[in-house]
């Protein structure tokens, strides 16, 4: 079966606009859950600034259940939570929450790894000069860690590319869901081709510019 | 200035415990470089982390200035450690930040106008000799330049103590010369006492007034640096002593003892104070009819005091090596070396 595709590219103009728009949207609000959380999970550790047993265990077991659950899964199981937010539970709007609750503990969990990666003697060196934690955290924590954290940020938003496929499921639209519902049920092979193509490009752009902002940040 | 009044430190892990810091008693005067020295574990860096609180003691308390650190409230204790510079092994510079930001970094945290810090930063990297890295991130700079802007940060709050944590251990013999040079200087320009651990007796020899060895968290031995290093009691320290100062008789010599063939007369000479400056050996074969040869022996300086440690083989008629004896022990210490003494 063959496809007009002049009649085609105005869909995949659209499906790319939704794309970016879910990943984008989803990456901020994700960011805002997922950094304070991954700075929560290194300060309450054991052995950590603000040591917190319980605090600590609680955090770790959320961030792990939202991680277990496969995000196809996460999607529909949170559909009336999703209503209750944006008041619909179809559309590129309501992928975007999903989105956000499988991408922030994600995001948690690489800002965790980022934080831990600081020389524990730096930290000790601040202690020493008389900081805060609070001071520590935001003047010594995170600068430190940005060019390992803006690595991360990247590959939360290459993951995001990912997930968003699925989104079709809740008519969220987007390349995924063209990809899946054109050139995977009605084999029309070549809008698969280049829906892919087309995402192999935006992960190309998105890890380029992670690339060079990081190691912008590196080389001062 | 710094007082360790029976501090005990242990560490609680799964059940079993570790003193760390075993009833530690130890005073450190205002404008002292004291040094203390062990073996890696002795306990050595959970002492210094004692001083600023970064580690809290068990029992018994650290005083500076009669003040109890522990007493003290979170506020309080910030405040106090800024008067507390420390430097590090790994130098623990902020690797996201240029020479200048992190010697501003600790004047910074504490809220000074950044007129302040201008004026203070520009005046302490010219004492360190880093005024043309201001610019330079901490990669981009050797180890002991690095070490430098550690000491440049430790000294911009004007810190009363400055505690180093085996700051030359990760440098060469030179460039941990220079280091020691600039760490005198710290004392001597701007009176600030200094409490340095180390594994390294040179170090020890080099730059401290006073000298506490340490082993199994316990301080075995301390004093002046001229009375540990010319007369080490412990074991432990002759064994520290011995790395940077050669008075062990060696095999060559033992060998010439075993010789049957003739009796031989050899004598450790132990030299301290004013005897050094003496021409003592140069007396006793003129003055008697002995020949003197120097076997093996060292002569160096401990806090400016000339101190050492020859031997020498007496030749000559029996009765001449006798009152060349008797001469020698009016002026020097003379231990005869045997086949099995040490």
């Amino acid at each position: 079966m063959q496809v007009d595709l002049h009649t085609f590219w105005p869909k995949i103009l659209e499906a790319t606009n939704e794309t970016l728009l879910m990943v984008g949207i989803a990456l901020v609000f994700a960011s805002l859950i997922g950094l304070p959380l991954g700075v929560a999970l290194v300060v309450t550790r054991p052995n950590g600034l603000l040591q917190n047993g319980p605090l600590f265990k609680v955090l770790n077991a959320i961030v792990n259940f939202f991680r277990s659950i496969p995000f196809i899964i996460l999607l529909v199981a949170i559909l009336p939570i999703t209503r209750l937010i944006v008041g619909t539970s179809i559309g590129t709007a309501a992928a975007v929450v999903p989105l956000v609750l499988f991408s922030g503990p994600f995001i948690a969990r690489l800002v965790e790894s980022s934080l831990l990666e600081v020389e524990p003697g730096v930290v000790e060196a601040t202690e020493a000069m008389g900081a805060t934690s609070w001071q520590i955290v935001f003047r010594v924590l995170i600068p430190e860690a940005l060019s390992s954290l803006v690595l991360n940020i990247t590959i939360a938003a290459i993951g995001l590319v990912g997930a968003s496929a699925m989104a079709g499921f809740v008519g969220g639209g987007g390349l995924g869901d063209l990809a899946i519902a054109y050139g995977y049920q009605r084999f029309e092979t070549e809008v698969m081709i280049i829906t892919v193509l087309l995402l192999v490009v935006i992960v190309q752009v998105i890890q380029t510019v992670g690339n060079q902002l990081s190691r912008k940040i590196r080389r001062h | 200035m710094i007082h360790f009044d029976h501090v005990t430190k242990v560490y609680e892990s799964n059940g079993t415990s570790f003193k760390a810091v075993n009833d530690v008693e130890l005073k450190v005067e205002k404008g002292e470089i004291f040094g203390v020295i062990g073996f890696s574990g002795a306990g050595k860096s959970t002492l210094i982390r004692l001083v600023n609180l970064l580690e809290r003691p068990t029992s018994g308390s650290v005083l500076l200035n009669d003040r109890d650190m522990a007493s003290l409230k979170k506020s309080e204790l910030r405040e106090q450690r800024r008067k507390i510079g420390m430097i590090f092994q790994h130098f623990n510079l902020l690797e996201s930040k240029n020479v200048y930001h992190n010697v501003a970094f600790p004047l910074s945290l504490a809220g000074v106008p950044k007129k302040e810090i201008d004026s203070r930063v520009t005046e302490i990297l010219e004492f360190v000799g880093l005024s043309d890295k201001s610019t330079q991130y901490p990669d981009q700079l050797s180890g002991g330049q690095k070490q430098r802007v550690g000491i440049a940060r430790a000294l911009a709050t004007s810190p009363e103590i400055l505690l180093c944590d085996e700051a030359t251990s990760a440098l060469d013999p030179e460039t941990t010369k220079s280091i020691l040079d600039l760490l005198k200087r710290v004392r001597d320009e701007y009176n600030i006492t200094i409490l340095m651990i180390t594994h390294e007796m040179n170090v020890i020899r080099e730059v401290c007034d006073q000298v506490a060895v340490m082993e199994q968290g316990q301080l075995i031995e301390q004093g002046t640096i001229f009375d540990v290093f010319s007369n080490p009691k412990h074991q432990t320290t002759k064994n520290f002593v011995r790395t940077v100062m050669q008075d062990e008789i060696p095999e060559s010599i033992l060998r010439l003892l075993s010789d049957q063939e003739r009796s031989r007369h050899i004598y450790r000479i132990t030299f301290v104070n004013e005897t050094t400056g003496e021409p003592i050996l140069s007396r006793v074969s003129k003055g008697f009819d002995v020949e003197v040869n120097v076997l093996h022996g060292q002569i160096t300086e401990l806090q400016g005091v000339p101190f050492g440690n020859l031997i020498v083989e007496l030749q000559g008629e029996q009765s001449e090596i006798l009152k060349a004896i008797h001469y020698l022990q009016t002026s020097v210490q003379l231990k005869e070396v045997t086949a099995h003494a040490g």
